[in-house]
């Protein structure tokens, strides 16, 4: 049986940068229990001496002139921003204030 | 014959001899949008004025006699996951409500130099996450030869609007089975080109190392004539391929399979498989075999692992990708009651902002790439791409091309498969095994299945690069059906109501 307890998916959610309800939660949990046993299958991979495909079509090394190119104005980049000031993205505190 | 049911090459012949003008035939196509999509939701925003003005300027270019490409006037929907310029483009999120993005996709400014108007930006899955686009934060499309019955998933936005003539042609994206699938259950055409052939730059991305966009129509031909409109090298995207794959369009005239190997492969057919999509699927291998093609069986043992590997790469991918909606740049903000820090807003933004699919698979990557579970899940994962390239590399030693049903059943229930996310995924064993090589793959449509009366599709994959092979082998498959069924596979589909 598989290690997805509600613990784990309120750490994992909280990681990921969501909040997640207690009925998530429990949702969450039953669901991905049954999915991560189903996809254990392929650690019958795992000690075999095989290497790992992270890119279906291998290419290195691609670059490109580093010439300038006409790209977006600040405005533009501003434009789909929640909010901004001066020029910038505007976000709340980094830090909390206790 | 009404306009709209004509193909997108005889549509681009009767505009080429001004038989027909572009205003004519886009009015047309927006006439039957209007008074289908709001049954069918096939499209999440319409582009009436966007559409209009682009026919228009094809039409005066084309009275002044300049030189056109061949699909100049022929209009297209576009997938809700290719950034459009002054068109919002949420890809089927709440999270992306209302955002307009300011730069277009490769594959926009290809269409747009190829002076197709845009017809507007198709439904899908949120963020492609789906099988059957029930995961849409805009409601599902529906099935046109069923309307209780889905269109497939992430596209089926672009495979019920091509099918429903709201658009003759439509652009698509696969990850791992988005434009296949759909092209299936709905009795169309649609093609995954091999990985890097077609740009990704602006498409919003979900498995990075899996995506690719490709062409959806309704005939073997137009699908040529669209992936050669949008394929080639493209500097914003460090995966693309730097050589040309050649012309489909070619490919896609040949009339011949004499000689050529079709490998069935045993993983994909038999158990598991609706008998009526067998049958169908069984019988248009007979007509390929009467015109002289030759039929191997091979064996790829890795494919049963397919999946697990799949449900593994994809959220991994996606996690990391769907990191960028963090409420800053662009998308919702929701502010959280009490002290607000950066991280909170975050949290919040993105609880009310993504639905319940795409909060599942973010957890799952997330869980996949954390410490102590990566060897064990993404590096096996990774491991058994190896596998299954090295299956495929085989058969491919003894086949051109390989052959199976593109999906085990017809056009499941809408609402059949929404509580069991596992029932869901198992649907793309067929088609995830070509996602995760980067190989092209095709769906064709090859009959209706007795049980139901529903579109059957086959799908053929060939090796990386070799893509015209599709187009050679689709093409002649398609010749071979209609002449035994006296019909093209459209007519088959029943009439819809119009409001």
């Amino acid at each position: 049986m598989s290690e997805i307890t509600p613990e784990l998916v309120r750490h994992l959610a909280g990681l990921a940068r969501i909040e997640v309800t207690e009925a998530e939660v429990a949702q969450f949990a039953s669901q991905l229990a049954l999915i991560v046993d189903s996809v254990a299958t392929v650690k019958v991979a795992v000690n075999q001496d095989i290497p790992a495909t992270s890119h279906p079509i291998p290419m290195v090394n691609v670059f490109r002139e580093d010439t300038v190119k006409p790209s977006l104005t600040q405005a533009q980049a501003l434009s789909g921003a929640a909010e901004s000031e001066s020029g910038r993205f505007k976000v709340s505190a980094i830090l909390d204030e206790d | 014959m009404s306009l709209v049911n004509k193909s997108a090459s005889e549509l681009s012949a009767m505009l080429a001899s001004k038989e027909i003008s572009s205003v004519e035939l886009t009015t047309a196509q927006l006439e039957t949008i209007d008074s289908l999509n709001p049954r069918i939701n096939s499209y999440l925003i319409v582009t009436h004025e966007v559409a209009l003005a682009q026919a228009k300027q094809v039409d005066e270019l084309r009275a002044r006699g300049e030189m056109l490409p061949a699909l100049a006037g022929v209009p297209i929907a576009v997938k809700d996951n290719l950034t459009t310029i002054g068109i919002e483009t949420t890809a089927g999120s709440k999270i992306l409500k209302g955002w307009v993005p300011p730069y277009n996709a490769t594959v926009v400014e290809k269409i747009l130099a190829h002076r197709m108007p845009i017809l507007g930006k198709t439904n899908m899955d949120e963020f492609a996450m789906g099988s059957s686009t029930e995961s849409s934060a805009y409601g599902p499309s529906l099935n046109p030869w069923d309307l209780s019955r889905t269109p497939g998933g992430s596209g089926g936005g672009s495979s019920s609007a091509v099918a429903s003539m709201q658009a003759a042609m439509a652009i698509g994206s696969d990850t791992g089975g988005s434009i296949r699938f759909p092209a299936a259950v709905t009795g169309t055409v649609g093609v995954k080109p091999t990985y890097g052939a077609v740009s990704r730059y602006g498409l919003i991305a979900l498995g990075s190392s899996l995506d690719q966009i490709g062409p959806v129509a309704r005939n073997v031909m137009d699908a040529a004539m669209l992936q050669d409109a949008i394929a080639g090298h493209d500097d914003m995207d460090a995966t693309s391929l730097p050589e040309s794959l050649g012309s489909m369009t070619e490919a896609a005239k040949n009339d011949s399979v004499k000689g050529l190997k079709i490998g069935i492969i045993k993983e994909l057919t038999g158990e598991g498989f609706q008998a009526g999509v067998s049958e169908r699927f069984r019988e248009a291998l007979d007509l390929l075999v009467q015109a002289g093609a030759e039929i191997v069986e091979v064996s790829c043992p890795s494919f049963q692992y397919a999946i697990a590997a799949y449900y593994l790469i994809q959220p991994a991918e996606a996690s990391s990708n769907l990191a960028r909606f963090d409420s800053v740049r662009f998308g919702l903000r929701v502010m959280p009651e009490g002290s607000a820090t950066v991280e909170k807003v975050m949290a919040a933004t993105r609880e009310q902002g993504f639905g319940p699919e795409v909060k599942r698979r973010i957890i799952l990557g997330t869980y996949a790439l954390s410490s102590g579970y990566f060897d064990a899940y993404y590096g096996s994962a990774q491991k058994v791409r190896t596998l299954i390239q090295t299956d495929l590399a085989k058969a491919f030693e003894v086949a051109d091309v390989l052959v199976s049903p593109t999906a085990p059943t017809t056009a499941f229930k809408l609402g059949e498969k929404q509580e069991n996310p596992l029932a869901m995924y198992l649907n793309d064993i067929a088609t995830i095994p070509a996602n995760l090589a980067g190989i092209p793959g095709m769906s064709l449509p090859v009959g209706l299945a007795k049980e139901d009366n529903l579109p059957v599709g086959a799908q053929f994959l060939a090796p990386a690069r070799e893509d015209a092979r599709l187009y050679k082998v689709g093409a002649v498959l398609e010749k071979l059906l209609e002449a035994k069924w006296s019909k093209k596979m459209m007519d088959f589909a029943p009439k819809l109501e119009v409001n």
